[in-house]
């Protein structure tokens, strides 16, 4: 059988293949124009709405900085001007991608983001955020310096008083590194991505419904009936 | 809020039916991930990071060395934070529990240490030369427990009045029945300042090592660490676990978990590490599951920071 004999219309005739199932699914699930858009809902006018992409943009920075390091080994940024350049981007982008996700995440809870079936974007974001913690708590004791030296003979008591311990052990260098750079950024990316997919899916959730006194006043409400004569 | 209200409101905000105005996703990435790259620069540009060198054993004992000698004995008799840690190191104790929850007792010893054995009397037993070390070595082995005992407690008081010679190259001890324990300790200290006992702390099955469990566990039972630590205020009660060396920051990020630290029942508990591991844990869950607890994911809507989030859309409803 000749690549020619499936050109045409007759493949449409025949059973879906697995790979085809997927891609419908796919495409259903979250079409092209979902998932990069070209116009977005009128209310997302906000400062707010930027710390979302700055979180992502940091994590960005984070894992470009964190496999450069990585590259060189661990103990490069102890000798050189250069890796110690590299160490210090690596260090301010964590601090900013925490900084900007807390503020990401408490706007979020003032949106009440999870409304209109978003539980799951909520809820992948809140993992995100807890996931980070002990990535970053690995690069800390990663460091092979004095400060490694005090967070992972202190922080080592909560992990085994937890019995995390005595799978996770803090004063192990080789297993934290192996931790830091694959594990856990691994972890942190897969979430993110679903958060994004998530995201792009269900779209930002609409703005509430201002109460009826309120919307009498003047105020005017979010409902589906104002929504569309505002648009 | 009804089960009934809280269903039609889902159903409200699934799908926005509203205007829309233009955006370029792509174009939004490429300018938040330079702004975000410009402040990672520009901050490493002005601040730098910090790399405080690691202590050693060697530079402990060095500098030290009345308290290195004091930490190697109880390291001997068992009476360090290590010898009586429990698992995962040894059974020496159950470990920290909540009522009946016992995980560190039920994860059992997955790193043992012996301390006696692994920080002082194999280290000795690999160092050749002196006959007279190992005599003592020998001595103290063949000893009964009591007697082992009695020597490490007689030692143990006259090295609180023990001082460091001239250079530090020894420590003076008021004499006293310690048996062996004066040649030992100082053939261990000898070895330490050579740096010898860095490298015998380190030693197991292989060539390639990345296990440091054995020499931090030594250093944080003396006290080389936590005076550094202090001066660096990294200690708990210093709210140390989200501080960093010099003035940099630190983990902001555990602030909540360093709070419990500092307020009793936890501050003054046996058990406050597991305690505190706990709450975090149903505070982690909590924030997960925001979406699903009555009252806090109200807190929003009696709240109405939305009001300024999305004034210019209220206000464009308005007119």
């Amino acid at each position: 059988m000749s690549i020619s004999e499936h050109e045409g219309p007759a493949l449409e005739h025949e059973p879906r293949s697995w790979s085809g199932a997927l891609r419908d699914w796919a495409v259903r699930t979250l079409p092209p124009e979902k998932a990069l858009p070209d116009k977005q809902p009128s209310y997302v006018a906000s400062w707010i709405y930027v710390f979302g992409v700055l979180s992502l943009s940091s994590l960005a920075v984070i894992i470009l900085s964190g496999t450069i390091l990585a590259l060189k080994g661990p103990g490069w940024w102890h000798f050189t001007g250069i890796g110690r350049f590299f160490n210090s981007v690596h260090l301010w982008s964590v601090e900013l991608f925490f900084f900007v996700m807390v503020i990401h995440l408490w706007g979020k809870y003032f949106m009440a983001a999870w409304r209109g079936g978003r539980k799951a974007v909520w809820i992948t974001g809140a993992i995100t955020f807890l996931v980070a913690i002990p990535c970053a708590l690995t690069g800390y004791v990663s460091q092979q310096n004095f400060d490694a030296q005090w967070i992972s003979t202190q922080a080592k008591d909560a992990m085994n008083a937890a019995g995390i311990g005595s799978f996770f052990n803090l004063l192990n260098f080789g297993q934290m590194y192996s931790y830091h750079i694959l594990v856990l950024p691994a972890a942190v990316v897969a979430i993110v991505i679903g958060h994004i997919l998530l995201v792009r899916k269900h779209g930002v959730v609409p703005p509430f419904k201002l109460p009826a006194t309120t919307a009498a006043a003047g105020g005017d409400g979010a409902g589906p009936d104002a929504e569309v004569s505002a648009s | 809020m009804s089960r009934r209200e809280r269903l039609a409101e889902h159903d409200r905000y699934r799908e926005w039916e509203g205007g829309y105005r233009s955006y370029d996703i792509v174009k939004e990435a490429c300018i938040a991930f330079g702004v975000m790259l410009a402040l990672a620069v520009v901050l490493t540009i002005l601040f730098s990071s910090p790399d405080e060198k690691p202590s050693t054993v060697q530079s402990w004992a060095r500098t030290d060395p009345v308290d290195f000698v004091t930490t190697a004995t109880t390291e001997l008799d068992g009476s360090s934070d290590t010898g009586g840690y429990g698992p995962p190191y040894n059974h020496a104790s159950d470990g920290q529990h909540i009522l009946f929850v016992r995980p560190q007792k039920w994860l059992g010893v997955s790193h043992p240490v012996n301390t006696a054995q692994d920080f002082v009397l194999a280290p000795l037993r690999s160092i050749t030369g002196p006959p007279a070390l190992q005599t003592a070595v020998s001595a103290y082995e063949s000893a009964s427990s009591d007697q082992q005992a009695k020597w490490t407690t007689a030692y143990e008081n006259g090295l609180a009045k023990a001082t460091a010679s001239a250079g530090s190259t020894a420590i003076s001890v008021p004499a006293g029945n310690y048996g062996p324990l004066p040649t030992m300790m100082a053939g261990l200290l000898g070895f330490a300042q050579s740096g010898g006992l860095d490298g015998a702390l380190l030693s197991s099955k292989q060539f390639y090592q990345t296990d440091y469990t054995k020499p931090l566990l030594f250093m944080a039972d003396g006290g080389v660490l936590s005076n550094r630590a202090q001066a660096e205020h990294l200690l708990g009660g210093q709210w140390g676990m989200m501080n960093e060396t010099g003035s940099y920051p630190g983990q902001v990020w555990l602030w909540l978990y360093t709070f419990w630290y500092q307020i009793k029942p936890f501050s003054t508990s046996a058990n406050a590490d597991i305690l505190v591991m706990a709450i975090m844990g149903v505070l982690s869950l909590a924030l997960i599951l925001v979406p699903f607890i009555p009252g806090i994911r109200d807190i929003p809507r009696w709240i109405p920071i939305y009001k300024l989030i999305w004034r210019d859309h209220y206000r464009s409803l308005a007119r």
